[in-house]
């Protein structure tokens, strides 16, 4: 039986969950979904925006990767639909639209 | 064989600590259980134990202490009565769903108001839904006993243990009792390996994770699973620690119960009061018969309804009262488990007795007997829900 966090997903039984849902390794958040409590989402439109990387130190998780100095699509695994990027972002290019699941 | 001598309640708990020698003991007094610490501290003090002896400011500390400790990787204890296992209840959950075998003592006591220091169950029967198992002795030895097999239940289903008994009728009247030798205590309790610890460097854990609806029920589902998965291991315990000591101990005890038509189901240290009576009753010819809880979490269902479904009338005895306007909290329990292993013959009734210490005596059980003579003669269980020997 595994108890690595990884396999601890949407679809695990109760026989296979945790004891009390303890977790037995390190620097477990980057495989944890934590995105599932999302009602609204961001959305971008690459064409508006000019890569002035303002969203991506105010996102409170890690859900705007940014590579080579520039940001690419939203990490919706991580995304909690917060808005602060929308609200930061002087071109309008993030847009918060709720999210249909 | 084992040690003659002659304790209390308290200090044969105290004594039993001091044989198992566990690694921390979270403290905060409250009576009737304050002597338990107080012996144990003069074990530490003395050297006969290397007990990080923690003195808290509050039970809610105490049981904090103790979650800490266990998750570390230690054997944790506590002590504690009445309000003071209220101020405990938050932190029994955690315990209990973190998963920590914490073994708790706890002498039964009254709640307030009226303030009361006396004993009856309603702080024991007020935490019953924490997760954590609970046993229940009728004498000091059994207090002794059942403390002895608490580490050894809880460690195996990974759930912590209340060793309960009567405050001041069993923790405070001494008694004479037989213990077992230290090395002997030392080789059946063992030593404590837990799967996970916090103190693993080779295995960095967190525990008390945030679980959210997708989670949630599954984790309780499997603590559910340990509560069932307790009642073979409680067993197995009780037969060994018979082995080793002749007192074997199971879920529930029956006394005079093949032939019986009429029974009592009890819990605590009143059942040796209802033993005596059934003594004489039987002298008198009456088929009467006892089934005391030992333990009461988890609870007996299948041998409570094996052993009452050929009498034609019960009495379940609750030193405690839910408030429902229906009955105390064994009562229900006991009716759930007959309706639910298909036992609907015999007539029950329930009475709620001995609160805050009120005396129970052996013709109070007599009484409780001629009434279910009246049920068994006319069929007719009339009021179930009454109070023992209450002035009208």
């Amino acid at each position: 039986m595994s108890h690595l966090a990884k396999d601890m997903t949407a679809e695990v039984t109760w026989k296979e969950i945790t004891p009390g849902c303890n977790i037995f390794e390190g620097a477990t958040a980057s495989v944890i979904e934590t995105g599932d409590w999302r009602t609204m989402k961001p959305i971008i439109d690459m064409d508006k925006c000019k890569q002035c990387l303002l969203c991506a130190p105010v996102c409170p998780d890690m859900s705007i990767p940014v590579v080579d100095g520039k940001r690419g699509e939203f990490d919706y695994f991580y995304c909690k639909g917060c808005g602060i990027c929308a609200n930061v972002c002087p071109f309008n290019a993030i847009t918060m639209v709720k999210d249909e699941k | 064989m084992g040690i003659r001598e002659r304790l209390s309640g308290n200090e044969a708990v105290a004594v039993a600590m001091r044989q198992i020698n566990p690694d921390v003991m979270g403290a905060f007094p409250i009576t009737p259980s304050t002597e338990i610490p107080q012996y144990f501290s003069t074990y530490v003090d003395n050297g006969q134990v290397d007990t990080e002896f923690i003195a808290v400011e509050s039970e809610h500390s105490a049981m904090s202490t103790c979650i800490g400790a266990q998750a570390a990787g230690c054997r944790a204890v506590s002590a504690t009565s009445s309000c003071g296992l209220c101020y405990m209840t938050e932190m029994l959950y955690v315990a209990a769903s973190d998963r920590l075998p914490i073994t708790l003592a706890v002498s039964c006591r009254a709640l307030s108001g009226p303030i009361n220091i006396n004993n009856d169950h309603s702080d024991a029967m007020g935490v019953r839904d924490t997760g954590w198992l609970m046993l229940f002795a009728e004498t000091n030895q059994e207090v002794y006993d059942n403390y002895l097999q608490a580490m050894r239940i809880g460690e195996a289903v990974e759930l912590p243990i209340m060793i309960c008994q009567d405050g001041f009728i069993t923790s405070h009247a001494i008694e004479n009792i037989e213990l077992v030798e230290d090395d002997k205590v030392k080789a059946f309790v063992g030593e404590y390996n837990p799967k996970h610890y916090l103190l693993n460097k080779d295995e960095p854990m967190a525990v008390g994770a945030y679980a959210t609806p997708t989670y949630y029920m599954e984790a309780k589902r499997q603590q559910a699973q340990a509560m069932i998965d307790a009642k073979d291991v409680i067993r197995k315990v009780g037969a060994e620690f018979g082995e080793m000591t002749g007192r074997t101990y199971g879920l529930i005890e029956k006394y005079m119960m093949d032939d019986a038509e009429e029974a009592i189901v009890i819990i605590g240290s009143s059942a040796g009061t209802a033993k005596a009576a059934i003594n004489e009753l039987r002298a008198e010819g009456k088929k009467v018969g006892l089934i005391k809880i030992r333990s009461f979490r988890p609870f007996p269902s299948e041998d409570i309804a094996e052993a009452l479904k050929n009498v034609k009338a019960f009495a379940v005895m609750d030193k405690d009262d839910s408030f429902n306007a229906h009955c105390g909290p064994i009562y229900a329990e006991v009716c759930a488990a007959l309706f639910s292993n298909g036992v609907v013959g015999p007539k029950g009734i329930n009475y709620i007795y001995g609160l805050g210490g009120r005396d129970v005596r052996i013709e109070s059980i007599k009484t409780v007997y001629a009434e279910l003579d009246k049920i068994v003669e006319t069929g007719c269980t009339g009021e179930t829900y009454r109070y023992l020997e209450v002035r009208e």
